[in-house]
């Protein structure tokens, strides 16, 4: 998407418009698709979330044979299936088990979500959009993510749960300092969550938008600014394309691993 | 900035279209296909656990085999051991014996042989004896006219023959 300089409202006096490329665009059912008065049309958002989603399906559904001596597609899903298993084994331990279809769900949405959105698909025309770099995308998650946190500590220690904010060994007259940092801090974890994913992917995009207006502005003011601007910022673009594909897999994974910690919590109160 | 700026407009859409995507992949992949690739799993590592642990019960088995039969190889080398030398000493009996009493009948042959030479010689001695007395007698009755008898003349021939 960070080709797309030639977009009807993208340029603007010649100007590349970094964030325009999340802007979410309703394709259909503007009008009336609404549940007790929202909104609730087919943008492009959803359209890359459906696409993620049937991506996601397709890879795990072709790699779900259960073949004794795996293919290489059996062979790749039970490596995802079995990365996130050891996250939440050495996290939580023999409990983590029942979390798994969460957990996994979570971390390949999230993967497949940033990926998708990194693909090159604008040079045959297609604008990807990262559904991830929405504050209200991720922020759904974390707050899902936080609300099986506190149903499974309540629903398992009760009001003891509240002991999570007393860590062990604090002497008795810090109680009171303790506890409200503590709480607050475990508070703000949901926001966190969803505000490291959402800057993250943001980042990247913008970042690799700004440089593409450096290579096509420079371009464009002739062949001094071209050599001087234009190439280094596109041989630099080269590297955080790949630095992109490694944020996009390592953000998937600390929102998973940051959920098994979380969880955790809940589970083992320590 | 879009995110904040379409919040208003587009939060309803997005927060429904992910519950619908991310239900879809929890119920569809979490609840339904990852079950089955969980248990593929578990079964190929307690497969593999269980061939290996197989292998090393039949390798146990086969080193017990090995030194079964060792103790066993042993005992029968030793058993082979003991057969050869009572042979030996066997065969070592039997020959002193057959050189024992070859040796008796050597002995006896020899002292036969030796008890006929000295007969042999007596009466050789004896023959002489007579043959000379009877020249004497001859020799004396010719030369002297006189007539010895028989019993002088031997002890005549006697009595030169022991002084040589």
């Amino acid at each position: 998407m960070f080709l797309r300089v030639t977009g009807t409202s993208t340029v603007a006096e010649g100007k590349v418009d970094p964030v325009h490329q999340f802007t979410i665009e309703p394709l259909f059912g503007t009008d009336h698709w609404s549940i007790a008065g929202h909104n609730i049309a087919f943008t492009n958002s959803a359209l890359w979330m459906v696409i993620t989603t049937l991506v996601l399906i397709v890879f795990v559904g072709g790699g779900a044979k259960k073949a004794q001596v795996p293919g290489r597609w059996q062979m790749a899903v039970e490596g995802l299936t079995g990365f996130v298993d050891t996250l939440l084994q050495s996290n939580i331990g023999d409990a983590g088990r029942k979390y798994l279809p969460y957990v996994f769900s979570l971390f390949t949405f999230i993967l497949f979500a940033n990926l998708l959105g990194l693909l090159p698909l604008a040079l045959v025309g297609i604008h990807p959009f990262t559904a991830t770099s929405h504050f209200t995308v991720t922020g759904v998650l974390a707050i899902m993510s936080f609300a099986i946190v506190l149903i499974v500590g309540f629903a398992k220690h009760g009001f003891h749960f509240f002991s999570l904010f007393v860590p062990h060994g604090t002497p008795a007259v810090m109680v009171p300092v303790i506890f409200p940092i503590e709480l607050i801090s475990f508070l703000v974890r949901p926001f966190s969550l969803g505000l490291r994913l959402f800057v993250a992917m943001m980042a990247g995009h913008v970042l690799l938008e700004v440089l593409s207006g450096f290579v096509i502005s420079g371009t464009n003011a002739g062949v001094g600014t071209f050599f001087l601007a234009g190439v280094p910022s596109f041989l630099l673009m080269i590297g955080i394309c790949a630095l992109e594909l490694l944020v996009a897999g390592i953000q998937a994974y600390v929102f998973a691993l940051l959920t098994c910690v979380y969880l955790n919590d809940a589970e083992n109160l320590h | 900035m879009p995110q904040i700026a379409q919040l208003a407009d587009t939060y309803a859409s997005q927060v429904f279209w992910l519950l619908v995507c991310f239900g879809l992949v929890f119920f569809v992949i979490g609840r339904g296909l990852l079950p089955g690739v969980v248990s593929t799993i578990d079964q190929r590592n307690k497969q593999i656990a269980d061939d290996l642990g197989a292998a090393e019960a039949a390798r146990a088995a086969a080193d017990a085999e090995e030194q079964a039969w060792r103790i066993a190889e042993g005992k029968q080398r030793a058993q082979a051991h003991a057969l050869i030398a009572a042979a030996k000493a066997d065969a070592a009996r039997n020959t002193q014996a057959a050189l024992e009493a070859a040796a008796a009948r050597i002995e006896e042959t020899t002292a036969a042989a030796e008890a006929r030479i000295a007969a042999a010689r007596a009466a050789a001695q004896g023959e002489v004896q007579d043959v000379a007395a009877q020249a004497a007698q001859d020799i004396v009755s010719r030369l002297a006219g006189l007539s010895v008898s028989a019993e002088d003349a031997r002890g005549a021939v006697q009595g030169v023959l022991a002084h040589g």
